[in-house]
């Protein structure tokens, strides 16, 4: 290779590149998983003209603004509520929620477990640094015991959601963790799910060093990094009942989850054909409102 | 352009205003709704329900307002025409979403069948005290179209109406029907399909290359794509620029909010729909609306029978507000009337426009029923003196 060549980053195509720099920290894991995003998007040779992604308020929020996608920056909490109007008025698409812990969890928590019930064919990345970030690093439904925050000084007393069990209890046919160490069984996840039709959750633990690693001593990003290394077990199939976090302790990472129900939509369609037959229109049949 | 006759209910039918409702927005196009039970609304939703899955179309209950409003929005952007539907303690609920509909710009009809409030107030019976609400509701400046029928024939034409300014104009559009309204039986005529013109979705036909989400071209309104164009567009709740892409300058926020809100009030003589009769040499005219312009509509016939020259103004669009209209009567009128099913929200709009050239004279209620007729008299005589 000569000097005067340039080599383009296998996963700068499916960025915003005018949108860079990025707002995200040093250190901070979100990047991470948008590049184990991409390559799984390479991977998988999914059609980039189908596939929408939506995210909500927060850092991670902000991962629509920088994928060169179909892609909606919706509301605090309401990411998958829009991306079910999207799929359902769509039924073609291949929508993904990315979006973070805070997000999806407690302001969006009613609307992750209904999605889950409904098994509406929703891919759900949640980057889980079990802090609000974006604004100063509060605590959140995640945060685990003792830690300490701007809005829990004397340390969280609340016990925090163990996501993989709530959405697994919810009904989502396909359920992961891994954390930002594990790039690569996070890319093959992500693919994994893209096979899957129904509501899938990947969560993935990440750090933010910024504000939660800082006022919690736990160092900078490549000590969270060691961290990850070294207390993560991988636990593929474990009852996810066993799979909470604790600040200093093992993290259970793996494919908990993987089975099949019938999504929404061909529930729907099940539904309707048998009390409707031939009376039933489905949504893709109708003229589409497209204009001159 | 004109209806998919597949949504269109051709015929001569008695249903009230709920059940007419959910046919316009048939007749208009939407293919989708999402709603959350709640009275006296919900009527509009259950016939929905049962008619868009042989239309080729998809209605889903969610869990909360908070849901169905923003779930909606989602399909629109999938391609629909779509609308949700709710009453006092679910129009709360939605407001952030129809600020989130108005800084996107996504074309889409919130219909709001008032009940007496505040909070869980009277959920079975009528007020017209969502107004002012359905204008401010959701925070930062705005602008929105609201419209209010005053029988169900209304509810099937206005429905219509409103789906076709949200097209035109990619706004929210707020229908604001009230309990009466909404549970009263009356006769409703369906027209051909070929008879209704449907505003179509004012979707790019630029090339990939070209299309900026929010470049208007000189005209005030963008032009939209779909998820799955292959547009590779971004939509944020951000202030943003051309691209759609989020900027946090004084001078981006300057130039967005100003067009979402001229794009609406310059257009405002078209879009703000009167009924007028009798204002050339009245003393005093009764503005009114929605439920209460037909109880007006007696109290004016009884003023008449006494000798007094009334004029009757009905606000059809009550936003943006007719003022031009409101200004130019009230050179030549001595006061107005207002009555509504409220302690008085339009009413200060109807003065402020007069501006101090015309008296004007409130006739509040405080919801659960409807005005008296003689109430009203009463307060057109007292300003004819």
């Amino acid at each position: 290779m000569s000097s005067t060549e340039c080599v383009t980053n296998p996963v700068e195509p499916f960025l915003r590149t005018d949108r860079m720099p990025h707002i995200w920290c040093p250190g901070c894991g979100i990047g991470t998983t948008v590049n184990c995003f991409a390559r799984a998007l390479i991977e998988s040779k999914i059609d980039l003209r189908s596939l929408a992604l939506v995210s909500g308020i927060g850092c991670t929020g902000r991962v629509a603004g920088y994928v060169k996608l179909d892609s909606f920056h919706t509301t605090h909490g309401r990411a998958i509520p829009f991306a079910t109007g999207l799929k359902l008025a769509n039924p073609k698409l291949n929508v993904v929620v990315y979006s973070g812990d805070g997000d999806l969890s407690a302001i969006g928590g009613n609307h992750l477990i209904h999605a889950a019930r409904r098994n509406i064919d929703l891919k759900v990345i949640c980057v889980n640094n079990l802090i609000y970030a974006m604004t100063g690093g509060q605590t959140a439904p995640t945060t685990p015991d003792h830690a300490i925050t701007s809005t829990s000084p004397y340390g969280q007393f609340e016990p925090a959601f163990n996501l993989p069990h709530l959405v697994e209890a919810a009904g989502a046919v396909y359920v992961a963790r891994w954390t930002t160490f594990h790039v690569r069984q996070l890319a093959r996840s992500m693919g994994e799910a893209f096979q899957k039709k129904g509501f899938s959750f990947i969560e993935v633990i990440s750090p933010c060093p910024t504000l939660y690693q800082r006022r919690n001593r736990l160092g900078d990003g490549l000590d969270t990094m060691k961290y990850y290394k070294e207390k993560s077990k991988v636990r593929h199939g474990v009852p996810t009942s066993e799979t909470g976090l604790t600040m200093t302790g093992e993290i259970i990472v793996g494919k908990f989850v993987d089975r099949d129900r019938p999504d929404y939509q061909s529930l729907m369609r099940s539904q309707m054909v048998e009390s409707l037959g031939d009376r039933y229109v489905e949504t893709m049949e109708q003229p589409e409102v497209v204009c001159s | 352009m004109k209806a998919d006759p597949r949504g269109v209910l051709t015929g001569t039918h008695f249903i009230d205003g709920d059940h007419a409702c959910c046919e316009g927005a048939l007749a208009a196009g939407a293919r989708f709704a999402s709603g959350y039970p709640i009275t006296p609304s919900t009527e509009v939703v259950e016939r929905f329900a049962a008619r868009v899955p042989t239309v080729g179309g998809t209605f889903i209950q969610m869990e909360d307002e908070l849901a169905a409003s923003i779930t909606l929005q989602g399909a629109v952007w999938g391609g629909a025409k779509a609308f949700t539907v709710t009453s006092g303690p679910g129009f709360s609920l939605m407001m952030e979403h129809i600020g989130y509909a108005a800084m996107t710009e996504t074309p889409c009809v919130f219909v709001d069948v008032q009940r007496g409030g505040p909070s869980t107030g009277l959920p079975t019976l009528p007020a017209q005290a969502d107004m002012m609400q359905a204008r401010w509701g959701s925070h930062g400046d705005y602008e929105i179209i609201a419209l209010c029928p005053n029988s169900p024939q209304e509810c099937f034409d206005l429905t219509i109406k409103a789906f076709n300014f949200a097209e035109e104009f990619r706004v929210p559009v707020m229908f604001m029907m009230d309990e009466v309204v909404g549970h009263m039986t009356e006769k409703v005529i369906i027209p051909a399909a070929d008879q209704i013109e449907v505003e179509p979705r004012r979707h790019t036909t630029k090339p990939v290359a070209e299309y900026l989400p929010y470049h208007t071209n000189g005209n005030q309104v963008p032009e939209m794509a779909h998820a799955g164009d292959g547009y590779n567009f971004h939509i944020t709740g951000l202030t943003h620029d051309e691209r759609g892409y989020p900027n946090m300058t004084p001078q981006t926020q300057d130039k967005l909010i100003r067009r979402l809100q001229s794009k609406v009030r310059d257009a405002a003589d078209r879009i703000t729909l009167l009924e007028e009769e009798g204002i050339d040499g009245a003393d005093v005219v009764v503005v009114s609306y929605g439920i209460t312009s037909r109880v007006a509509q007696r109290a004016i016939g009884l003023a008449r029978q006494k000798g007094y020259k009334v004029g009757k103004l009905r606000l059809i669009t009550c936003w943006p507000f007719p003022e031009r209209r409101i200004r130019e009567i009230a050179g030549k009128t001595k006061a107005f009337v207002v009555p509504e099913l409220n302690l008085g929200q339009m009413v200060r709009e109807v003065e402020r426009a007069a501006n101090g050239k015309a008296r004007t004279f409130a006739v509040p209620h405080a919801g659960g029923s409807v005005h008296r007729p003689e109430d009203i008299l009463k307060v057109i005589v007292e300003a004819c003196q």
